[in-house]
């Protein structure tokens, strides 16, 4: 996938590597890196996923990391169904109307 | 970035937020364990009639407050014969970000915008980031978000991506991390960067914003029933919103107002594990948050936090997530109110409570929070699902944070849990005799403040102090 300046992408950089964690963060933490995502608007003329770029982001900070998306969407919903979360309605109306 | 960078930037940090707050906190201070609190929230805050203006500006606070009847009928039901409050609700959800956070977002970003700051930044994951954007879109200010987001799968939970997004909505930049303590260090870097204001929730000013929400429960409540409520049950997490609410609470002259903070039992996760940063299904109002602010208020991101819950608290209760759950569902399915699941937790605690006062008592519930895809128990229960975390009915007490979610088999099994107040206030004490080292330096001034600190009088700190000391000598000695 490749994006062309201007285009909204998003960046993933590493802040700390796992050796430069700070000493109180508990063992499973301390073996993975401080990353960030963010989203700007490529500065690069040209980039391909992959790809150390720089971006504006949208209130205009510069920043550069490793370009992962074109237009990064959100993908988070209201889940798969939960089928006990229907019954908790009926039983607290079946109290209400004197049943239990 | 280096080791070293991580060590100078965390070494530049009390001159990074005196540029990014400009309260100079040594003015309150006095050298050992004593601070001015009250000259501080005077000095450096505003008025409540100034707020009040402040926060109407911005269409934020006088929200409404439901008497939830169905909720009491079924509270009744499962309760003795006479017992049963009244419930209450105050419907934070209707502030213009979606909860309570309106209002101290709306002073901070006032405040900033007053003192000639660009732009605002706030290091949270929450509501209250959502609630600076919208302030810093309303008042002409930039902003940026930092967020505790994803672990190192890049797994998010839903509630936490959602809130992503409404900062995004309202014209913020969110700058997502992954677990760790070290946002702080991209927060500072960020600060030095942008020369922005640090919209912290611990400043006199985000703590003052709350008050309006206590004053204008005791005033409701004076409507609706002619007189101040016996309770009012708070989500307690950093404390910002238990003391707010209670000085407001006070300032409406409503003193015998028991105040109740709420958390839910967390009990067993690190906070800062990687690998368990998803196997919890509350990102806030959790004990994690609650217990280490409670003992140890100025761990915040400025000098001194103006958030003081044992100050105020009466009690401290907990409640488990699946108890949370269950009444999310069953606020909407019998009281009409759809609202987020976190907010509830105070919700969750009053049920029970309500249970052992009398039917003739009023307990009021001083928070909702939005709701929407992401922040709702379906997307958070099925997350919880798919990342092993067993789901069922049965009893709460059986729930393991991080293992299980057991959603309670009938109402009459939530029950809130009394936490060890006092034990809370020895180690409140123990962390400030931390600080001066020798506890023979501890003045007068000082336990008056240790005093008004614990909400206990000059005797009972003493007694406290006696009963440390001699157990450490005894301790010594073996």
């Amino acid at each position: 996938m490749n994006a062309k300046k201007g285009d909204w992408v998003r960046i993933h950089k590493v802040i700390l590597t796992a050796d430069e964690r700070a000493p109180q963060v508990p063992d499973d933490t301390k073996e993975v890196p401080l990353e960030m995502w963010d989203k700007g608007f490529l500065l690069n003329d040209f980039a391909t996923i992959g790809d150390e770029v720089e971006v504006e982001t949208i209130i205009g900070r510069k920043l550069s990391g490793k370009m992962i998306e074109i237009n990064p969407q959100f993908d988070h919903g209201w889940g798969s169904c939960v089928p006990e979360i229907l019954h908790i309605g009926r039983q607290v109306k079946s109290i209400l109307e004197g049943a239990e | 970035m280096s080791a070293s960078d991580y060590n100078e930037v965390m070494s530049r940090k009390g001159e990074i937020m005196k540029d990014a707050v400009q309260i100079d906190y040594s003015r309150f201070e006095s050298g050992s364990i004593a601070f001015d609190y009250e000259a501080m929230m005077e000095k450096v805050g505003y008025s409540l009639d100034q707020i009040r203006d402040i926060q109407l500006s911005t269409g934020v606070g006088n929200t409404p407050v439901y008497e939830l009847k169905n909720l009491t009928a079924l509270c009744r039901k499962t309760a003795e014969p006479g017992k049963g409050a009244r419930i209450f609700l105050k419907d934070e959800a209707a502030n213009p970000s979606g909860s309570f956070k309106a209002r101290r977002a709306a002073v901070s970003v006032y405040h900033a915008k007053k003192l000639g700051y660009k732009g605002v930044i706030a290091a949270t994951s929450g509501n209250y980031g959502a609630a600076v954007a919208s302030q810093a879109a309303m008042q002409g200010l930039k902003c940026i978000i930092v967020q505790e987001c994803y672990d190192s799968r890049w797994k998010g939970q839903p509630e936490i991506v959602e809130k992503a997004r409404k900062c995004e909505a309202y014209g913020a930049e969110v700058v997502q991390l992954s677990v760790g303590p070290e946002l702080f260090y991209t927060f500072l870097q960020l600060l030095e960067e942008t020369g922005y204001f640090n919209a912290s929730l611990y400043t006199p000013f985000g703590i003052a914003g709350v008050e309006t929400l206590g004053y204008e429960l005791a005033e409701q409540m004076r409507e609706k029933i002619g007189r101040d409520p016996d309770a009012v049950v708070v989500t307690n997490a950093g404390g910002g919103n238990l003391t707010g609410t209670a000085r407001g609470l006070l300032k409406a002259g409503a003193d015998n107002v028991r105040i109740i903070g709420a958390s839910v039992d967390l009990s067993g996760l690190h906070m800062a594990s990687d690998g368990q940063f998803n196997r919890k299904s509350f990102t806030t109002g959790h004990t994690g948050f609650g217990i280490p602010f409670a003992t140890n208020p100025d761990r915040s991101d400025v000098p001194r936090s103006a958030g003081r819950p044992l100050r105020y608290m009466d009690r401290y209760v907990t409640v488990r997530q699946g108890e949370v759950f269950y009444m999310t569902e069953v606020l909407a399915q019998i009281e009409g109110l759809e609202r987020g699941p976190a907010g509830n937790t105070s919700l969750a605690a009053a049920f029970s409570i309500a249970r052992e006062m009398d039917e003739d008592q009023v307990v009021v519930v001083q928070e909702t929070e939005y709701t929407g895809a992401g922040k709702h128990i379906q997307p958070q229960l099925s997350f919880a699902r798919e990342n092993g975390i067993e789901i069922r009915f049965g009893n709460p007490e059986e729930e393991v944070p991080g293992e299980s979610i057991i959603l309670p088999g009938h109402p009459s099994m939530i029950r809130a849990v009394d936490l060890d107040l006092e034990k809370i206030k020895y180690s409140y004490i123990r962390n400030c005799l931390a600080k001066v080292g020798n506890p023979e330096d501890v003045g007068e001034e000082d336990l008056q403040f240790l005093a008004d600190e614990i909400k206990l009088n000059k005797y009972a700190v003493k007694k406290m102090l006696h009963h440390m000391q001699g157990r450490e000598n005894s301790g010594t000695a073996r």
